[in-house]
């Protein structure tokens, strides 16, 4: 049963998030809200795994979401859920319509579509936030936001630097500071 | 678009599998990173398609739902093996991230009570959010061109925060309200474009 869910939560996922790189996260956040198989500490850790290790992004976030819930098999299954939408409307695309992204409506739509990501992305990152920030009685921790104005600072400075370096940065702080 | 360059030899789906395996092994992060190493594999060493046509992929890659990477190997494996292709190279392409993800899942939850391990993840949330920070800042640098698009970014963030609309919801009024702009900027150029044969 749970692997049917994870199936259908991945399918969904594959078929409306859109874009690379970071384009499921707030995909995750919403299942980890609505079905409580993770947390949001969980879904962080992921993330910072999923961009420390080969593979698309979004791939590994399925992968690690699924054995968290289910095991190898969930794995497998959120995967599975995940491609299927790819899939499925790809060889539709590339059967029966020529130069889809050149027509003047899928290029007006991914306009929007793209600002859309903005926002959900910013509501995934709104949920991170009392986690990483503030302490056990909701006060304001001062260490981890300096960590985060001075790394944030090196990513913009030094942007062609692998993002494996930064989490490196994060975890050796982590040990030494928190 | 035209059909990919007709190989000499019909490309067997071991191949496939395992071109897109390298490819997925030798991608940190997806996207556009994987864009060089997709184009020595399928275009310099394979022959499969050609560079123009790999910018083609990538344009409808981004132009359709799901993840670019997987959007990409999909459309390659269907234009070289059809849709058993499809299916075949997606597989190998993902093939590496359920090994390598799963065998450090399992490692980590091992180590998951280690005070260490707890603050060196602490940490990395830290990162975390900063590279979130940096991925919103590039989007907004692309897609934030004036404002109506500035809108529906706000507008997105809001409907999640106050109303704790779902990001499935957003992204389906996202279209319908792309779709609103597309025909009525068509309905108002036709009307002018009445008006001017009128006079």
């Amino acid at each position: 049963m749970i692997l049917l869910q994870l199936f259908w939560e991945f399918f969904k996922t594959g078929l409306f998030a859109i874009g690379g790189g970071m384009a499921t996260v707030p995909f995750l956040f919403d299942i980890s809200a609505r079905t409580g198989w993770f947390t949001t500490a969980e879904l962080a850790n992921m993330i910072a795994i999923s961009e420390s290790t080969p593979g698309p992004i979004g791939v590994n976030m399925a992968t690690y979401v699924g054995f968290e819930t289910a095991g190898i098999l969930g794995s497998v299954i959120a995967t599975l859920g995940l491609v299927a939408p790819s899939i499925i409307i790809i060889v539709i695309i590339a059967k029966l319509l020529d130069a889809f992204a050149e027509k003047p409506v899928v290029k007006t739509v991914f306009k929007y579509l793209r600002p859309a990501v903005i926002g959900l992305l910013l509501f995934a990152l709104w949920q991170l936030l009392p986690l990483t920030f503030l302490g056990a009685d909701n006060n304001l921790l001062w260490a981890p936001v300096i960590a985060f104005a001075v790394l944030l600072f090196c990513m913009l400075k030094w942007k062609k630097v692998h993002p494996i370096f930064w989490i490196g940065a994060g975890a050796i702080f982590g040990i030494i500071a928190l | 678009m035209s059909d990919a360059p007709a190989a000499e030899k019909k490309t067997s789906l071991w191949t496939l599998f395992i071109t897109f395996a390298k490819v997925g092994v030798m991608t940190f992060g997806g996207g556009y990173a994987m864009l060089p190493i997709l184009e020595r594999e399928v275009v310099k060493n394979h022959n499969w398609t050609t560079s123009e046509q790999m910018l083609d992929y990538y344009a409808i890659g981004q132009c359709t739902p799901g993840i670019i990477a997987v959007n990409v190997s999909t459309f390659i494996g269907y234009k070289t093996r059809g849709i058993l292709g499809a299916i075949v190279a997606t597989f190998g392409m993902v093939f590496p991230s359920l090994v390598i993800i799963t065998a450090l899942a399992s490692v980590l939850k091992m180590f998951q009570d280690n005070v260490y391990v707890k603050k060196a993840f602490a940490g990395i949330r830290i990162a975390v959010c900063a590279l979130m920070v940096t991925a919103v800042i590039g989007l907004v640098r692309k897609a934030v061109s004036n404002i109506p698009t500035a809108i529906v970014a706000v507008a997105a963030l809001l409907l999640q925060l106050l109303l704790g609309v779902s990001p499935v919801i957003i992204v389906i009024c996202t279209v319908a309200f792309g779709l609103i702009m597309y025909f009525s900027t068509i309905k108002r150029n036709n009307d002018s474009e009445n008006k001017e044969v009128q006079k």
